[in-house]
């Protein structure tokens, strides 16, 4: 029941993820945040295992770190982006690693870039990207509306739009979802959408 | 005696690890390297060899960040220096993986040591031969803190410190003239002790400086204008020694 879904627009990228921590019919926590800011300019949304969520995220970010001291540069999104696949592909026959991730960057010379990484190790670099049942309906909605070069509000109306159609439409649909915004002045947190408040 | 220093592993009749010891000459050869601690600042500065004209002097940083909130500069061989600042940023990330947390300053100064430490006790290898001067703010306390290691793998804990080429006469010039300071006076005490035995000019030294807010290099230009304040200091109170006397007569 985990949604993650991501969209670029002109000059920034947008990813939203519902906030919900669930075990089988139990919630945990409806404020969980799974979108992790990788550094300065990069958006990780995360779903899928809850334990491997949390290990493969902070590994990877300890691991942008490590690059950025030891290089003084920090990495591009698609160098992230293709260091996470090779991780991901090289568990994936001996102990995978059960997370879906929407890679979300900003690079003053390339722009606003956005990656679908899924647990098997595919890699597919896109302008829309969504995981989880909620993809079925926000997919469909970013399908229609989205154009390329949106403004911020053209893309958070959409996200909304979007938002609106898993609560009304997915049987058990999570309660709250964070949108996170990257662009040139750097990855941070836009907005949450509430029904709860916790 | 030369039986005594082949191997590292050897102790000598008289209580000496000769290669040990040869290591910490290897580390008096090197550039000197000096490190003032304040009450919000920390500076580190390191003599630069201004003779290589063709080099491109960015690629050859000498302090260098280990983390966020760690800084480090360092006498004697570079090379050996690479791998140990390799391996303590790598245990930096490490560290914050598997608590959540930064490095404290002592930790990481605990975990280089040790590294160099090991170096002196296995068969077959050579010690790190280099002395470290590592300076940060502890996470949540910030305070801060200097650390200095050698290639025994002793470490202690400093207000100020030199290592390097000519850090006795540095260190006599801080221990006459160290006090407690904040901001720019800590800039000015370390830049001073190193034109002690540097030759003056920005050019000749790098000097970084580290607050709560992280690390930052200052340009030529900076280390310059500080250079001349302390030449203008120097010379005002040469002038007020000679101006009492001049009354006399």
């Amino acid at each position: 029941m985990e949604c993650v879904f991501g969209m670029v627009g002109k000059r920034f990228a947008l990813v939203v993820a519902d906030t919900s921590a669930v075990n089988s019919i139990l919630v945990h926590k409806s404020n969980e945040d799974k979108i992790m800011v990788l550094d300065s300019h990069k958006l990780m949304g995360a779903s899928g295992e809850a334990g491997d969520r949390a290990q493969f995220t902070e590994y990877v970010q300890k691991n942008v770190a490590l690059y950025h001291f030891r290089n003084g540069i920090p990495l591009t999104t698609k160098a992230a982006a293709n260091f996470m696949r090779g991780e991901l592909a090289t568990a994936l026959r001996k102990n995978p690693y059960m997370v879906n991730i929407v890679l979300a960057g900003y690079e003053k010379e390339t722009g606003p870039s956005l990656y679908f990484i899924d647990y098997i190790a595919t890699l597919h670099k896109v302008e829309k990207a969504a995981f989880g049942y909620g993809s079925y309906f926000s997919l469909a909605m970013m399908d229609r509306h989205y154009h390329p070069d949106m403004t911020v509000e053209e893309a958070i109306k959409l996200a909304e739009q979007c938002i609106e159609e898993i609560r009304s439409r997915l049987v058990v649909a999570p309660q709250n979802f964070v949108i996170k915004i990257v662009d040139k002045d750097g990855a941070r947190e836009h907005s949450w959408r509430r029904t709860t408040k916790d | 005696m030369a039986r005594y220093d082949r191997a590292i592993t050897v102790f000598s009749p008289d209580g000496h690890l000769f290669q040990v010891e040869y290591a910490l000459e290897a580390v008096r050869k090197g550039n000197a390297a000096v490190g003032v601690r304040g009450t919000d600042t920390i500076v580190l500065g390191v003599e630069k060899k201004s003779t290589v004209k063709l080099q491109d002097s960015r690629s050859v940083r000498k302090i260098v960040s280990l983390d966020d909130h760690i800084a480090l500069a360092c006498a004697g061989l570079k090379a050996d220096a690479r791998v140990l600042i390799n391996r303590a940023r790598i245990e930096c990330q490490s560290h914050r993986l598997t608590v959540e947390d930064p490095v404290t300053v002592e930790y990481i100064t605990r975990y280089i040591a040790g590294l160099q430490q090991k170096y002196t006790q296995s068969g077959g290898v050579r010690p790190f031969g280099l002395s470290t001067l590592i300076v940060g703010f502890d996470p949540y306390t910030g305070v801060p803190s200097l650390y200095q290691t050698d290639p025994s793998g002793t470490f202690s804990a400093w207000k100020a410190n030199a290592t390097g080429r000519n850090s006795n006469s540095m260190r006599e010039f801080l221990e006459k003239n160290y006090k407690e300071t904040s901001g720019q006076e800590t800039i000015k005490l370390a830049i001073r002790a190193l034109l002690e035995v540097v030759e003056s000019g920005g050019k000749n030294i790098e000097v970084a400086v580290m607050t709560k807010e992280g690390l930052r290099q200052l340009e030529e230009a900076e280390i310059d204008a500080i250079v001349a304040e302390i030449e203008a200091e120097k010379a005002a109170a040469e002038a007020a020694k000679k101006a009492p006397a001049s009354k006399q007569t």
